[in-house]
C-alpha cells in the first residue's frame, strides 16, 4: 500500500525490538469477544490511484456542476471565481499539513496570515476586533449568542424574520439543549418588522442580517440603539462577504457582534463545506469571544511574532468553564479568503462588488419584465427575491432541464409556509454573463 | 549516514569572523517578510475585473462612503508574500510531527485532487436535489465505511469537527434522555480526568455538571471510583478510547455495561479511533455515540488548524436522534431530509447546508484507497510504531506507564529531574533538530507529560532518527550546563521563543494604520 512505508522485514524487526512475538501481542489490552481476525467484511480491499479516480469521477459525473448551467443560487453560499493563485498557495504543504500553531517558533506563516485574517475580517465589517474563524456563519451566529447570553447574564436571543432559516435554526437548536430562549419572527422581507417590540428585561441580543435572507438591505442603526438603551446586544450576520465592499459596513451602523460567511472570498462551493464562519466584536466584549485569537508579540531577541493568544478562554485550558467547546475551526479555509482578499485589495473589491451589484440589477430588470413575477425587494447588493404566480419549487425543478439554476425557492428554506411557497430567491455574481441573464428570463417566460 | 549529522553554524576556519547581521534582515531562505497591510500602493490590482456596466444603483442610502482600508497589492507580490509566509512553517510533508492526540499523518494529494472535480466542488447546497445525485451517493457510500467499521447502525454526517461532533453524540444523547421523560434528573456526566478539554466544555454546553473521574496507577479509569460516581442522575460517561495516555481501556465493556444499567449512555470520544480502525469495532464495546475526525484517522488535512469534520455514529438508542439534514436512499434515488419526517426525532440543525462536502470526498478517496485492508494495516502500524518509539526509548526516557502502548507512547518528565530542563525546553531543542516537538503536558493526569505519536506515515529509517535525535538530546540534559541551553532553544528556527505574557496583557489582535496608531496613544 503505496502510503505505508514497512516491508514485512521492517515489521518482523522492529516487533523483535519491542520484544513482541507479533502485532496481536500490543492490542492484548482488546476484550477478546470484540478482536476481528481479519479486514472487516463487507468493504473493498486497497485501490490503486487509478481505480480511486475512477470510483470518485464516476460519482462525481452524476452531479451537475453550477458552472455547466447558468447559475442564480445564493443564499450563503455564492458562486464566484476563485484566482488560481489562490488554490495553489493553499496546496502548499507547509500550510496545508501543518497543525494549529502551537508552536509559534515554527509557525510564524500560519500565525501572520491569522493576523491578517483577522485585521482583514474587522476592516471589512467594520469592527474592532475579528477572531481566527469559526465553522460556518450559522455557528458563528450560535456562538455569538451564547456570548451574547455571557455578556448580558440574560437568557433569550429575538431573531429577524429575513435571518437565513438555517442559521435561525440552528440558534433554535442550540436554544433547546443549552437551555436559552429563542423568539424568531416570521419569515418577511421587512426584516426589521416587530423586532424592537419584542426586546424585554431578559433580551441579551437580537440578531438581524445583512444583507438579508431576501437580499434587502435595512438600517438597523435605530434597532441598535433601542438594543443598547435596553442592554441587550445587537448581533448582525452577513452572509456574503463581497457585499462589504460595495455598502456601509454593519459596524457603522452600531452592531455590538458581527459574524459572516466567508465563503464567498477564496472558498468555492462544495455543496456546503467547508466554509468559514467570521466573527467580529467591539474590543471591549473580546475576553468573551469563543474560538482562537492570533496577537502580536516579540520574541527572545525582540523581533516582531505572533501567538495564539488569550487562550484562558478556551477548552484546552478552561475545559468546562471554556467560552466554547470550539478547537479545530477553519484555518485553511481562513488562508484561502486571506490570500484572495489580498489579490483583490481595495481597488478589486470595490470593482468586484460593484460589477456583482450591476449584474444582479440588469438581472432584476430583466426578470421584473417576466409576466407574473413581482419583485420584493428594494435595496439590494447581488440577490434579490420575487414573487411568482406559482410554487417557485415546480419553476426551479422545470429550469433545470433548461439549463438554468434559478435560485432558491421559498419551500426549499421554509417548508410548509404557504406564504413563501411562491418566493423565488435569485443571485448574480461576477460569473454570469448576459447571455446567462437572457436564458433565464426566457426559459423563466416559457415555464410561467 | 549523511554527513551533516553534528553540523555546526561555522565552517573550519571561520572561527574569528563576527556573527552575520543582514541588511535585509533576511537570512538566506528564512525572508523576513512585512504584513501585507505594509505593502501595496493604491491603485495596484492581483485579480483583473472586468469593468461593471452602467445601471441604475439599487444600493439606495446603503452605498459604501469610505474606503475599506485594504492594500493594492499585484499578484506576483501576493504570491511572494505567502510563499515566504509558508516557508515559516513546519508540516508533515516537512517532516515527522509526533503531535500526540493529533494524528499527524501523511496527507495524500491524490485527496486533493478528487476534492476539486467540478462535480463535488462546483455544486451549490441548495441546488435541486436531482442534480447532485452523485454527492448524495457519496455521502450515502461514506456513510456506509464508518458504519461497517465502527458496526454501528447509524451515523450523523454534518457536524463540522471533532468537538462539534461531540456536541452532536451529546445532543443525541440528551434527547433521548428527554424523550424518556429524565432530563430533570440526569444532570450529571462523568468525565475522566484525563479527557480532553473540548469533553467537559461540550458537557458544559448542555448543562450538565461535569464530575471526573480520576485514574488508576496504570493509566486507565478507576472502575471503582467510576461504579461509586454512578446513580440515577448520571446521564453518560464521556470515555476516549484508546485514552489520551495511549492505552486500551480494558474494562471498556465492563464500564459500558455498568453505565447502561444505571440507565446512562456511553459517548466514546473517537480523536484516537485510528489506532483500532480496522481491527476492533466500537459497537462490540458498548459505544451508544462516537464521533470520528475525518481530519485524524482518515488524513483530511489538518490544514493549521482546520477545516475538520466530526460525524457521528450512534448506536440503535440512539440512532433516532440525529441531527438534520441526512441522506436517504429510496425508489427514485438519494433524497436529502431537511425537516422532520417518518419516525425519526431529529433535533434540527447543527450548521447550515449538508456537512463538510469536502472533507468526505477526501475521507472516502483515503478509505477507497486503503481498502478494509489498509485501514487495518494502517492501525497496526501506528501501534507498531509508537511502540517502537516507546521500547527504543525507555532506557533514556520514562514511559508515564509500563507495558505496551497503543498509536501513542506517553513519557513524563521523571528523566528530567534535577537537570534543571523542563518538558517545555526538551520540547523546543527539538525544533532545533528539526522536528516539531510532541503534544506536551497533556494528559494533566501525568507529570511533565511528553506524548509522542508518529503515525504509520513513518518509516523505519525516520523513526531511527528520530529515536537517535531524542536519545541524544536526552543525554545532553544531564550534562553541565544543560539548563542554559536548553532554556535557550530554539535558537534555529524562525523566531526564539515568544512572549505570550505580553501579547495577552496588552492584546494586539489586528494591525491598525500609523495615523490611528499615533491618535490613539
Amino acid at each position: 500500500m503505496r502510503y505505508l512505508p514497512h516491508t514485512d522485514a521492517d515489521r518482523r524487526q522492529m516487533l523483535a525490538a519491542i520484544g513482541a512475538k507479533s502485532i496481536d501481542e500490543l492490542f492484548a489490552d482488546v476484550p477478546a469477544h470484540a478482536v476481528l481476525k481479519g479486514p472487516v467484511a463487507g468493504l473493498s480491499n486497497t485501490m490503486t490511484e487509478l481505480e480511486v479516480e475512477r470510483e470518485m469521477g464516476a460519482m462525481a459525473a452524476k452531479n451537475r456542476p453550477a458552472g455547466s448551467m447558468a447559475s442564480f443560487v445564493g443564499c450563503g453560499a455564492y458562486r464566484h471565481h476563485v484566482p488560481a493563485s489562490v488554490d495553489y498557495i493553499i496546496q502548499r504543504g507547509e500550510f496545508l499539513t501543518s497543525y494549529t500553531p502551537y508552536q509559534p517558533e515554527i509557525a510564524q506563516g500560519t500565525l501572520q496570515y491569522l493576523f491578517e485574517f483577522q485585521t482583514q475580517v474587522a476592516l471589512l465589517t467594520g469592527m474592532e476586533v475579528a477572531n481566527a474563524s469559526m465553522y460556518d456563519a450559522a455557528t458563528a451566529c450560535v456562538e455569538a449568542v451564547m456570548m451574547a447570553n455571557r455578556v448580558t447574564r440574560r437568557g433569550r436571543a429575538v431573531l429577524s424574520g429575513a435571518l437565513h432559516p438555517h442559521y435561525r435554526e440552528t440558534v433554535e437548536t442550540h436554544g433547546r439543549f443549552s437551555g436559552f430562549a429563542v423568539d424568531a419572527m416570521a419569515p418577511s422581507p421587512d426584516g426589521l418588522k416587530g423586532l424592537a417590540e419584542k426586546i424585554d428585561a431578559n433580551t441579551s441580543c437580537v440578531v438581524v442580517q445583512y444583507p438579508n435572507v431576501f437580499g434587502r438591505l435595512e438600517d438597523f442603526s435605530a434597532l441598535a440603539a433601542a438594543c443598547q438603551k435596553a442592554g441587550a446586544l445587537l448581533i448582525c450576520a452577513v452572509p456574503e462577504i463581497v457585499s462589504m465592499g460595495a455598502v456601509t459596513p454593519p459596524g457603522a451602523m452600531g452592531a455590538d457582534i458581527v459574524v459572516g460567511e466567508g465563503q464567498s472570498i477564496g472558498n468555492g462551493l462544495n455543496f456546503g463545506g467547508p466554509y468559514v464562519g467570521l466573527f467580529a466584536a467591539k474590543e471591549k466584549y473580546v475576553r468573551q469571544m469563543p474560538g482562537r485569537l492570533c496577537g502580536e508579540t516579540v520574541d527572545a531577541e525582540g523581533r516582531r511574532g505572533w501567538v495564539l493568544t488569550l487562550s484562558t478562554r478556551e477548552q484546552h485550558i478552561r475545559r468546562e468553564k471554556a467560552t466554547s467547546n470550539i478547537c479545530t475551526n477553519s484555518g485553511l479555509c481562513a488562508l484561502a479568503f486571506t490570500v484572495h482578499l489580498s489579490l483583490l485589495g481595495e481597488r478589486g473589491l470595490t470593482e468586484l462588488a460593484a460589477l456583482n451589484h450591476a449584474h444582479a440589477v440588469q438581472l432584476c430588470e430583466k426578470l421584473a419584465k417576466v409576466k407574473g413575477v413581482t419583485v420584493l425587494t428594494d435595496a439590494f447588493f447581488n440577490e434579490f427575491a420575487i414573487r411568482l404566480p406559482k410554487d417557485a419549487a415546480g419553476v426551479v425543478d422545470a429550469l433545470v432541464d433548461k439549463g438554468v439554476l434559478a435560485g432558491v425557492p421559498g419551500g426549499r428554506l421554509w417548508p410548509g409556509n404557504a406564504d413563501m411557497a411562491n418566493v423565488l430567491i435569485v443571485a448574480a455574481t461576477e460569473t454570469n454573463t448576459p447571455a446567462d441573464m437572457e436564458k433565464f428570463a426566457a426559459a423563466l417566460a416559457e415555464v410561467l | 549516514m549523511d554527513k551533516s549529522q553534528g553540523r555546526t553554524s561555522t565552517a573550519a576556519g571561520e572561527a574569528a569572523l563576527p556573527p552575520v547581521v543582514t541588511k535585509s534582515g533576511h537570512r538566506a531562505l528564512d525572508q523576513s517578510e512585512p504584513l501585507i497591510f505594509e505593502q501595496g500602493v493604491p491603485g495596484r490590482i492581483g485579480v483583473d475585473v472586468a469593468p461593471a456596466p452602467k445601471v441604475a444603483s439599487k444600493l439606495g442610502a446603503f452605498a459604501r462612503k469610505g474606503e475599506v482600508g485594504l492594500p493594492c497589492l499585484s499578484e506576483p507580490q501576493v504570491v511572494r508574500h505567502f510563499t515566504r509566509l509558508s516557508q515559516k512553517n513546519y508540516g508533515i510533508d516537512s517532516g515527522l510531527f509526533p503531535l500526540g492526540s493529533c494524528t499527524m499523518k501523511h496527507n495524500p494529494r491524490l485527496n486533493e485532487k478528487m476534492a476539486r472535480l467540478p462535480g463535488f466542488a462546483d455544486i451549490h447546497p441548495l441546488q435541486p436535489v436531482k442534480t447532485v445525485q452523485g454527492a448524495l451517493e457519496l455521502i450515502d457510500r461514506l456513510a456506509h465505511w464508518l458504519k461497517t467499521l465502527t458496526g454501528m447502525p447509524a451515523v450523523a454526517m454534518s457536524p463540522a469537527a471533532g468537538a462539534h461532533g461531540e456536541l452532536c453524540g451529546m445532543v443525541a444523547i440528551w434527547s433521548a434522555i428527554a424523550a424518556k421523560g429524565e432530563s430533570a434528573t440526569r444532570k450529571r456526566v462523568l468525565v475522566p480526568e484525563s479527557a480532553h478539554g473540548t469533553n467537559p466544555a461540550t458537557a458544559a454546553l448542555l448543562g450538565y455538571q461535569v464530575d471526573p473521574i480520576p485514574a488508576t496507577a496504570d493509566g486507565r479509569v478507576d472502575l471503582a471510583a467510576f461504579e461509586k460516581k454512578l446513580g440515577p442522575d448520571v446521564a453518560a460517561i464521556m470515555l476516549t478510547n484508546p485514552n489520551t495516555c495511549g492505552l486500551f481501556e480494558r474494562d471498556i465493556r465492563k464500564i459500558a455495561d455498568l453505565i447502561h444499567k444505571a440507565g446512562g449512555y456511553f459517548y466514546c470520544d473517537g480523536a484516537n479511533y485510528n489506532a483500532i480502525a480496522g481491527r476492533v469495532r466500537p459497537a462490540d464495546l458498548g459505544v451508544d455515540a462516537m464521533h470520528i475526525n475525518l481530519h485524524k484517522t482518515f488524513s483530511t488535512p489538518h490544514g493549521g488548524g482546520g477545516p475538520g469534520s466530526g460525524p457521528v455514529v450512534l448506536s440503535e438508542a440512539l440512532a433516532a436522534y440525529a441531527p438534520l439534514p441526512y441522506v436517504v436512499h429510496g425508489k427514485d434515488g438519494f433524497r436529502l431530509v431537511e425537516t422532520k419526517e417518518g419516525a425519526a426525532q431529529p433535533f434540527g440543525r447543527l450548521k447550515a447546508f449538508n456537512g463538510q462536502m469536502g472533507m468526505f470526498v477526501r475521507a472516502m478517496a483515503y478509505m477507497l484507497s486503503h481498502g478494509a485492508d489498509g485501514i487495518r494495516q494502517a492501525s497496526e502500524d501506528a501501534v507498531l510504531n509508537a511502540n517502537y518509539v516507546q521500547a527504543r526509548l525507555k532506557d533514556v526516557m520514562t514511559p508515564a506507564f509500563g507495558g505496551t502502548c497503543m498509536h501513542e507512547a506517553l513519557f513524563d518528565d521523571r528523566f528530567l529531574e534535577g537537570t534543571g530542563v523542563s518538558t517545555l525546553d526538551f520540547a523546543k531543542a527539538m525544533i532545533d533538530e528539526g522536528y516539531h516537538p510532541m503534544t506536551m503536558y497533556f494528559p494533566l493526569v501525568v507529570h511533565g507529560a511528553m506524548l509522542v505519536e508518529p503515525t504509520e506515515s513513518e518509516s523505519r529509517e525516520s523513526l531511527d532518527t528520530f529515536i537517535d535525535t531524542l536519545r541524544h538530546l536526552a543525554a545532553e540534559t544531564k550534562k553541565p550546563g544543560a539548563a542554559d541551553f536548553f532554556h535557550a532553544a530554539p535558537r534555529l528556527a524562525p523566531r526564539r521563543r515568544l512572549d505570550e505574557t505580553r501579547a495577552a496583557r496588552a492584546p494586539v489582535l489586528r494591525w491598525k494604520p500609523p495615523a490611528t496608531k499615533q491618535a490613539a496613544e
